[in-house]
């Protein structure tokens, strides 16, 4: 009997913490963004169909907006794109396009096909902007706060209830900084 | 027979440096320059493979980032000042060889600590069944005479 304790405890101890292990770590689908809480970087890019137009983040500061990485050869945007149209229309938060790796031909039929919910879309041609928020995979979407720090970050496609649980809720304390 | 062997080797050593060299082509202009952007860019992890470093990987992401240890080694930048621009953007699930922290020290430790754990085990297994058969000689003699 006694001998059968040690290695029954060490089974126990060993099981409980790779329970814990693997109920509480972060899906390796959705890493932390390492920009939580930190100033979100800044950018000057180009904005989709107005070639003459560029839009520098700066404009966005002193509100809530939201950055959605998109492409048209990321499947799963085409997924989440309809909730996002839905998203857009109760007109809650801003939410900025940016356009990763892309044609621009190719997203402005996307968007005259699918619908616009951007309020703006940035072009990032060479992906620079989004290795500066490191963004490993389309489509990802922030949250970022009226100070411009970086709340949030949803990985995969956006859904209705994504939105209300990790976007909306943040809304109340994301207003002035 | 064995000349063909060592021909065979032969073209699949070249045919293996050649794929090597096809996925980064980048030449920098010293071989000093050269010589810290291929070691810091198998460095760091392709972070849509998961198991590739960017040195190795086809992606458009991996490539962007080698422009990106490209442009900051012809800025002059340090070795640390670069692995630092990538954990800031990426974490240290970024890097391979991530930095011993109070949070990840037992990474280090935990195998350590379960190694001498079996050997202890071992050690007192082996002791008790020597015991055993030292003092249980009956058993051997009981054999000897039934023979």
């Amino acid at each position: 009997m006694n001998r059968f304790l040690i290695p029954a405890g060490v089974f126990v101890a060993l099981a409980g913490i790779l329970y814990v292990g693997v109920v509480h770590s972060p899906n390796k689908s959705t890493m932390q963004s390492a920009l939580l809480g930190k100033a979100a970087p800044k950018f000057s890019l180009p904005v989709l169909g107005e070639p003459s137009r560029t839009l520098n983040s700066t404009e966005l500061a002193g509100r809530p907006w939201v950055l959605n990485v998109w492409a048209t050869w990321c499947g799963a945007c085409r997924e989440e794109h309809a909730a996002l149209v839905d998203i857009a229309r109760a007109q809650q938060v801003p939410i900025v396009g940016l356009d990763w790796r892309d044609e621009d031909d190719a997203a402005q039929q996307w968007l005259a096909e699918l619908g616009n919910p951007y309020a703006v879309v940035a072009v990032d041609r060479e992906g620079r902007t989004a290795i500066n928020f490191g963004v490993y995979g389309a489509p990802e979407t922030f949250f970022i706060d009226a100070g411009g720090h970086v709340q949030y970050r949803h990985v995969g496609a956006m859904t209705p209830e994504v939105w209300q649980r990790e976007f909306v809720a943040r809304l109340p304390r994301a207003g002035l900084p | 027979m064995r000349t063909r062997v060592l021909a065979g080797f032969v073209v699949l050593a070249l045919s293996l440096g050649m794929s090597a060299r096809a996925i980064d082509t980048t030449v920098l202009p010293t071989d000093e320059l050269q010589q810290r952007y291929e070691a810091l860019t198998h460095g760091f992890r392709c972070m849509q493979c998961q198991n590739n470093n960017i040195a190795d990987s086809p992606v458009g992401l991996a490539s962007d980032l080698r422009r990106d240890v490209k442009e900051q080694l012809l800025a002059g930048k340090t070795d640390d000042e670069i692995r630092a621009s990538m954990v800031r953007r990426y974490g240290n699930v970024i890097l391979f060889n991530p930095p011993v922290s109070p949070g990840t020290v037992w990474v280090w430790i935990v195998p350590g600590l379960a190694l001498l754990g079996g050997l202890y085990i071992a050690v007192r297994i082996v002791r008790r069944r020597a015991a055993l058969v030292a003092s249980d000689d009956s058993v051997v003699e009981s054999e000897d005479s039934q023979r």
